[in-house]
């Protein structure tokens, strides 16, 4: 029940800045706060893993197998004697690429796909929320081991994969913001002025959809994460030597390694874990943050 | 009603097409001669080149693109998926022995998906929040994040390691099959992956109920009396429900996604643990036919939330 | 959203005692931005201590109810110490702008102020001296759909649109009889369906709220309020939300209910029409507060407060000539309402004491009270507005 008119309460929303109320909402959220400062704890260590592995992530040492940890190597070795933190830290710029590149991919299809679905109207847009549905319809991970099948593991085709069965999130959102922002007076003014599409996407649409798509993005990276750990996991995705998370898992589904070696299992699959917890608790504070009628 | 569902069936139904033929695309662009899937291999490779210059005919090979792709499709709807390309034999056959583990997994993990979900879904929006609302918060987004093969794995260390008294792996016990071995086998798989998808559907339920409950009809049925229980029960969750029917029943293809990885971890004779196997073993035949099986749950899953929607809703039902 | 005004009856000889100050509508502790205002000894006018001049109590009787709603930029206080009086019988109407508080103050009565984000700070609620706020919950459910029953403004939204017109009705029915078994229920619905003029009412039965036409919902809405034959029915914007041609119909549905049931009507609204039509006596809300009361030929004769003078310069009348003139400026920012009289900033007769006293309602003598410093320089009436715009 909504007592209290919007009109009556705009005088009062519009002194302080959406920015600072958002902020302080998202303050509010303790989990989020916590989790972007894991998440800032996460990347770093990715940034600086030469500095602070002090091994190499590649160098075998026969002589030195599956060792548990020592002062020298503080996550143990793998099967090959390699350093695991070594490699979970590099694992981690892996995965948060992959992430992110995924993610941006998805927005920029998403905005581009949305922005004109909104503008152009008629077939064009039946079409395209047509496509969203199909692609939101399709289970993305079972796709992406059909594509692997056929044109092997790629991590580069993980990305687009990912990128393009997360775009309809991102199409409706900045849709229905478009066909909102179009209905504007102003807009209207100005396009009847001969203002162009990209004008409007640049200086009306883009800024009113930033909000409400960042949540969406930062959605979408959590998920991309977890996908590419999940096609690692399945021997799919990023492939040895090179670390992921998700490869490093693979190695330990023999029951001797779960029971003896958790060395091997826990680090990756804790900081996959993490990782995507932090990301999506960073999601739902900024979705609290951004639109509060929806917590 | 019936104008609605003609529309939606034959939108589904052209978009099922198009899928086809994306797949038919992945079978030509897959590595090799498409022969090697439509032929059986021993005949292949007993027969001579005149032999397989008629077989190419016959399979309408040397036919044109469009031709070719009737020629696919027609065999594929009537479960003609070709052969395996490793062990030669017909992929119908191997993905239907797979069929009904695939099926005894996804929709356990359902069922486990919806009794965490509902109960979850419908206290927190009830207790909107609250410490009750934030915890169920806290494990849905749980069950989004943590990468269903890590919690597998911690699983198998306490039930299987630690405290062995679950199997870790296979569907049951060929020395002593009984209903007891098999429900033992399914527990692991199915409450891993009935908890890997209860996420959505919960944050799902809690919203909508949210929305519901914020409803007009429910201060109505507040000010005839009504206490908050009959309120939620009699009013909110049959409307709150209409959503999340079709909701399920659209995601149905995701629990297949959950149920490759868990396959996977417990050597579940399932249809997703072969499209792993079958993508390291190059047999494209299979993975083919798996894309199809995708493409036709889709279809129904589709089909079917259109048609919950129309039969729940007596705004839909009735016009 | 619309606030309850006070219901004083008008027929009771009201005695003010002079030298109280008019305390009761003060804020209480906690708010800040109430300045403590201080009453004038002559402008005292307790309402809540105004004697009945017959030994009947009023069948509802609301003490200082001050309810508070919590919004992401601060509190706002949507009722702000109202009073007022509801007599067995009678209509009282209640006008007011959205947000004036009209419909919170109908919600309280009924303890269906959402909470949170809405708390009842203060004051009493009585139903024939039974305080609701003290009441159980079983209590409370008791008197809701049974001595008070009520009408919601959009009968699209407030009917659950996937259970039948019928058994919702029902439901009213079986809630308060706890022996009535469904056969008998749904007889005496489909009674009820034919009272309030919904045709075919045996087949209408089985439908569900989108088959039925506005109009028809609205039906169907007020035989829900009838059922349990209340003592008092609160009508919130009942034609609002309804076709022009179909709202005379509803307005006069309302009047026969009203007669044949005897129950005490307070009437939700914002349509002046409306009132002048239904209402024995009228009571003004502006900004969660009470700015006058009045029985309704009075009222619009003369107002006696430059709001009510507003709303009534911004209809068309049929006994007045002249044109109309909408109040000028907004409906205050509730967060941060402006100090003393919450109306100054759009007032023509605004002074410098206006902006710093706040003025409690107080009586006028004939049942009548208004909460305006200079209400008695009101004698032009409707020609404030005009006057004002001639001078801007």
């Amino acid at each position: 029940m909504s007592v209290i008119e919007p009109a009556v309460l705009a005088p009062e929303a519009a002194r302080r800045s959406p920015g600072r109320r958002a902020l302080r909402r998202f303050l509010r959220h303790r989990m989020a706060v916590v989790s972007a400062v894991v998440l800032l704890l996460i990347v770093l260590a990715a940034v600086f893993a030469r500095q602070i592995a002090g091994h190499d992530p590649n160098t075998t040492d026969l002589f030195a197998t599956r060792a548990g940890p020592s002062g020298d190597h503080w996550l143990g070795t793998d099967a090959t004697g390699r350093d695991v933190l070594a490699r979970l830290l590099f694992a981690g710029r892996v995965s948060l690429g992959v992430g992110v590149a995924a993610a941006l991919l998805a927005v920029v299809v998403g905005t581009v796909v949305g922005s004109l679905s909104g503008l152009l109207g008629g077939w064009v847009d039946q079409t395209a929320m047509r496509l969203a549905d199909v692609f939101m319809s399709f289970p993305s991970l079972v796709v992406m081991v059909v594509i692997a099948g056929v044109i092997g593991p790629s991590v580069t085709a993980m990305v687009i994969a990912i990128g393009l069965f997360q775009w309809p999130q991102c199409g409706r959102l900045v849709r229905g913001v478009t066909l909102a922002v179009r209905e504007q007076e102003y807009v209207q003014a100005a396009r009847a002025a001969g203002a162009g599409p990209l004008w409007l996407i640049r200086r009306h649409i883009v800024p009113a959809a930033l909000p409400p798509v960042s949540v969406v993005a930062t959605l979408a990276v959590a998920q991309a994460i977890g996908l590419e750990a999940t096609m690692s996991f399945l021997g799919l995705g990023v492939q040895p030597p090179a670390a992921s998370w998700g490869n490093m898992l693979t190695d330990a589904q023999s029951l001797t390694v779960i029971s003896t070696m958790p060395w091997l299992w826990l680090p990756p699959g804790l900081a996959v874990a993490a990782t995507v917890l932090a990301v999506n608790f960073i999601g739902d504070g900024l979705r609290d943050a951004v639109d509060p009628r929806h917590t | 009603m019936g104008a609605y569902i003609i529309r939606r069936l034959l939108i589904n139904v052209l978009v099922f097409f198009l899928i086809t033929v994306v797949i038919f695309w992945l079978v030509h662009k897959a590595p090799g001669d498409p022969i090697a899937m439509m032929v059986p291999p021993d005949q292949l490779n007993a027969g001579s080149a005149a032999f397989i210059a008629a077989k190419r005919h016959e399979l309408g090979l040397d036919q044109p693109l469009v031709v070719q792709y009737w020629h696919w499709l027609t065999g594929a709807l009537h479960g003609d998926f070709g052969y395996s390309l490793v062990n030669g034999r017909s992929v119908t056959s191997l993905l239907g022995e797979r069929f009904g583990p695939t099926i005894e997994l996804m929709g356990t993990g359902l069922l486990l998906s919806l009794v965490i979900a509902f109960p979850l879904g419908i206290v927190a929006a009830l207790r909107r929040n609250t410490r009750v609302d934030y915890a169920a918060t806290v494990v849905s987004l749980g069950s989004v994040s943590i990468p269903a093969f890590f919690i597998a794995l911690i699983a198998i260390y306490v039930f299987t390691v630690k405290f062995p008294i679950l199997p870790s792996s296979g569907i049951s016990d060929p020395s002593a099959p009984s209903l007891v071995d098999s429900l033992q086998h399914l527990i692991l798989p199915a409450v891993i992956l009935g908890f890997a998808n209860s996420g959505p559907y919960m944050r799902y339920v809690r919203s909508s109920m949210i929305t519901e409950l914020g409803a007009d009809y429910v201060r109505t049925a507040e000010a005839k009396g009504a206490t908050r229980r009959r309120v939620v029960v009699r009013h909110t969750l049959r409307n709150s429900l209409i959503p999340v029917l079709t909701y399920i029943a659209a995601n149905l293809p995701q629990q297949l996604a959950g149920a490759v990885v868990i396959e996977q971890v417990f050597a579940w004779p399932g249809m997703g643990q072969l499209a792993v196997s079958s993508v390291g073993r190059h047999d494209y035949s299979v993975i083919i036919g798996f894309a199809l099986i995708i493409a036709v749950l889709v279809l129904i899953s589709s089909l079917l939330a259109d048609v919950l929607y129309t039969l729940v809703d007596p705004r839909v039902r009735l016009n | 959203m619309t606030e309850r005004s006070e219901g004083i009856e008008d027929a009771a000889p009201v005695v003010t005692p002079p030298d109280e100050g008019g305390l009761m509508t003060e804020r209480s502790e906690g708010i800040e931005d109430a300045a403590p205002v201080v009453t004038p000894p002559d402008e005292g006018g307790l309402m809540t201590e105004r004697s009945e001049g017959t030994s009947e109590p009023p069948l509802l009787s609301i003490e200082n109810l001050v309810v508070d709603f919590a919004t992401d930029d601060g509190v706002v206080h949507a009722v702000d110490g109202v009073s007022l009086a509801v007599r067995a019988g009678e209509i009282v109407a209640v006008v007011g702008e959205s947000g004036s508080g009209k419909s919170v103050t109908a919600m309280s009565v009924l303890g269906l102020v959402r909470t949170p984000p809405g708390v009842i700070r203060e004051g009493r609620i009585l139903l024939r001296g039974e305080d609701l706020r003290a009441a159980s919950g079983e209590r409370l459910r008791e008197i809701r759909g049974g001595e008070i029953a009520m009408i919601f403004q959009d009968p699209m939204t407030a009917l659950n649109p996937v259970m039948t017109v019928g058994r919702q009705i029902a439901e009213a029915l079986r809630l308060h009889d706890h022996d009535l078994g469904a056969d008998d229920a749904r007889s005496r619905v489909v009674t009820l369906l034919r009272k309030v003029g919904v045709p075919e009412a045996e087949r209408r039965y089985g439908q569900y709220p989108h088959e039925f036409s506005g109009g028809m919902r609205q039906r169907a809405m007020i035989a829900m309020a009838i059922a349990n034959d209340p003592d008092l029915l609160i009508a919130d914007e009942p034609t609002t939300a309804l076709d022009v041609t179909i709202q005379a119909q509803v307005l006069e549905l309302l009047r026969t209910a009203q007669r044949d049931t005897g129950a005490a009507t307070i009437l939700i609204t914002h349509d002046l029409g409306v009132v002048a039509e239904l209402a024995d006596r009228v009571i003004v809300m502006y900004a969660g507060r009470i700015v006058e009361e009045a029985d309704v030929r009075s009222l619009f004769a003369r107002p006696r407060h430059p709001y009510t003078a507003g709303l009534l310069s911004s209809v068309p009348r049929a006994d007045l000539d002249g044109d109309l003139v909408s109040i000028p400026g907004s409906p205050p920012n509730m967060i941060d309402p402006p100090g003393g009289c919450a109306f100054h900033p759009r007032c023509p007769m605004a002074r410098e004491r206006c902006r710093t006293d706040r003025p409690e309602p107080y009586d006028l003598g004939d049942g009548r009270r208004s909460a305006c410093h200079y209400a008695d320089e009101l004698d032009e009436g409707l020609a404030l507005y005009a006057a004002g715009e001639e001078a801007g």
